[in-house]
């Protein structure tokens, strides 16, 4: 067996602190004040104003309106992360079980028509979005924010690859059970899916939760602001000698990341199985 | 419980491969059928095809009365154990005995009493509330039976069950099989590529090659009168011993050895068969054939002598102990020796001269 040696930590050590000081130095200097960090740069040390920055980061409203709060912007992130991940869930689930399981014509053509989108991102394809969604007066609204981007090519192929690998008796045994195509889903596919629902649900909550671009162009109204287009709009309020609220900014960025942490954390054990292996 | 009649069964794959080449077999209400071959044969497709499982080509399937050829598997009352037992992962043994009977909507109590039933009879018991992955194989092999048993149906199809056990599980589960399918007296047809598994289970045999078959009989019908080459060399451990022989001063030679008298007219050439264990090993001088032996099998029981006649292998059994070197006399009795034809592999009779 391999030996652990002293140099061995050392790299590890120094790998774990390049992942965790930029955090760190981010939460540090949030709980300073935002002319202190506008004079003295990032912080490493406490500064005792964590409360109350984080109280108005939360609670102050801001913005060009004056209406929309950091935690209505929290909530609107939480809305289109899930939402994202849950539609996206159940479409390429749906997906994936018509094109391995019912073999009608052009199956893997059709498979590989949708898995070739994969390479187009979707500041591709944005603009004439837009007009579709402007066309059905869906600007401002969170279907318009979520819809046009549910169809996941990711998720699609994901979901092929494991329901091709589990074994045709578990169909077949279903089917002389008497488990029509709609109970094989429900009772046996959708169970045995769990682990790999998991680890999409966080890779699709994640996704959702970045979205900035989107977002920006879909909505106008303050309402549906993002934590991500918050941080940016605090940053420029460059109004005569006004000072950004540097902290607040920190404030807001240390909470952007906490959900996709916590979600990780919590699914962790599920994640890895679902990428890894498969309970069959 | 039910008669199956299978009727000139077909399976043509759409590339024009035929798997399965106008098949017919009866099967008795309460019978246990082994359908037996090599890999390839399409035993295994004529199963799923009555299983409803792949469709029917050509031709028709009864179970009991009612033709069922465009019957979904679900209604055709039959239960189907598989190789890999298809258990559902998720589901505790309990829910995987139930699953079939809440599907078809049989009330909560007798699903209750049917699970425990079946449970009590494969032992099961102490095992309801585990998931299939805490099981052994054996008692994965259970639960697939079990499922099929709560059922109740009129035939059950076994798709070779017991090939993902060990040797010695497989020789006590095939008894609990061949138990199970008495007390119950289910209509069964079972699939395997393991001849003494075939021999040991079957009321009748049917004997699967290249899709059509070879031949459909009692396992000692088939043992003692294989209608081919092919059946020789399949049924039986070890194979048939099977010789390019020709007629000569009256006699069936194989190269210049005699070894049964023939008739007077017939085939020049036949293929010559004996069973290893017909063979006996006859004092030097004593007459009969000889053999250059190879090399020796022990099997505790008994031993087997791997030898060249002629340059043709043969393989005699023996319970004889005794340091074989050499060159080995041997004889068999003409009424034991098994004649096919030279071209087509088919029995013939009356090519031996009754001695």
């Amino acid at each position: 067996m391999y030996k652990t040696k002293p140099l061995d930590h050392l790299i590890l050590i120094l790998g774990c602190l390049l992942m965790v000081t930029p955090v760190v130095v981010a939460f540090m200097t949030s709980t300073h004040e935002a002319a202190e960090i506008h004079s003295k740069g990032l912080m490493l040390s406490w500064g005792n104003h964590f409360e109350e920055t984080y109280t108005s980061a939360l609670t102050k409203k801001g913005g060009f309106t004056g209406e929309v709060t950091g935690a209505r912007m929290l909530l609107n992130s939480f809305i289109l992360g899930i939402g994202f991940a849950l539609g996206k869930i159940v479409l390429s689930m749906l997906a994936a079980y018509a094109i391995v399981y019912f073999r009608f014509r052009f199956a893997t053509l059709s498979f590989w028509v949708i898995f070739t989108t994969l390479l187009l991102p979707l500041e591709v394809r944005i603009v004439p979005s837009y007009q579709v969604m402007s066309n059905l007066h869906l600007l401002n609204s969170y279907t318009g924010l979520i819809v046009p981007l549910l169809a996941s090519a990711t998720g699609t192929f994901y979901f092929r690859q494991f329901f091709m690998s589990v074994p045709d008796e578990l169909l077949e045994a279903a089917r002389i059970d008497g488990a029509g195509p709609f109970r094989f889903f429900i009772d046996i596919l959708l169970p045995i899916s769990r682990t790999m629902i998991a680890a999409i649900f966080i890779i699709m909550f994640v996704y959702g939760w970045n979205q900035y671009l989107w977002p920006m162009l879909m909505t106008t109204d303050e309402g549906f602001y993002t934590l991500m287009r918050g941080i940016k709009s605090i940053l420029q309020v460059w109004i005569g000698s006004q000072i950004p609220d540097y902290n607040e900014a920190f404030a807001l960025a240390v909470l952007a990341v906490l959900p996709p942490v916590m979600l990780v954390v919590i699914f962790q054990r599920w994640f890895i199985k679902g990428l890894t292996e498969s309970d069959k | 419980m039910a008669r199956i009649e299978i009727n000139q069964v077909s399976k043509v794959y759409s590339n024009g491969l035929t798997a399965v080449n106008s098949v017919s077999v009866d099967v008795a209400d309460g019978e246990f059928i082994v359908l037996v071959g090599p890999s390839g044969c399409g035993k295994s497709t004529l199963l799923r095809m009555v299983a409803g499982l792949e469709d029917i080509s050509k031709g028709e399937v009864k179970i009991g009365e009612k033709v069922v050829n465009k019957t979904d598997p679900a209604d055709r009352d039959i239960a189907m154990v598989f190789q890999n037992y298809a258990l559902y992962p998720h589901m505790t043994v309990y829910d995987n005995l139930a699953y079939g009977l809440k599907n078809r909507g049989t009330p909560k109590a007798e699903i209750a009493s049917r699970v425990a039933e079946a449970a009590r009879m494969l032992e099961l018991e102490p095992y309801l509330e585990r998931k299939p992955r805490a099981l052994s194989g054996g008692q994965r092999q259970r639960v697939a039976m079990g499922r099929a048993i709560v059922r109740k149906p009129a035939a059950f199809l076994f798709d070779e069950p017991l090939s993902n056990l060990d040797a010695k599980l497989r020789v006590s589960m095939r008894g609990e099989i061949r138990k199970l399918q008495r007390r119950l007296g289910t209509t069964s047809i079972y699939v395997t590529h393991d001849q003494l598994e075939a021999m040991t289970l079957a009321d009748r045999l049917v004997v699967l090659n290249a899709g059509g078959i070879e031949q459909i009989g009692s396992p000692l019908d088939i043992y003692h009168k294989p209608a081919s080459t092919f059946v020789a060399g399949f049924i039986g451990s070890p194979a048939m011993n099977l010789l390019n022989a020709t007629r000569g001063d009256g006699n069936w030679k194989v190269g210049d050895q005699t070894i049964a008298a023939a008739v007077a007219n017939g085939e020049a050439t036949a293929t010559i068969g004996m069973r290893a264990e017909d063979l006996t090993i006859a004092a030097p001088g004593a007459g009969g054939f000889t053999m250059k032996l190879d090399y020796l099998e022990e099997l505790g029981a008994q031993r087997l002598l791997h030898g060249m006649v002629d340059g043709q292998p043969l393989v005699v059994a023996t319970a004889l102990e005794d340091d074989f070197n050499g060159e080995i006399n041997l004889a068999i009795d003409p009424k034991d020796v098994h004649y096919f034809a030279a071209a087509t592999g088919k029995r013939i009779q009356h090519v031996a001269a009754s001695s």
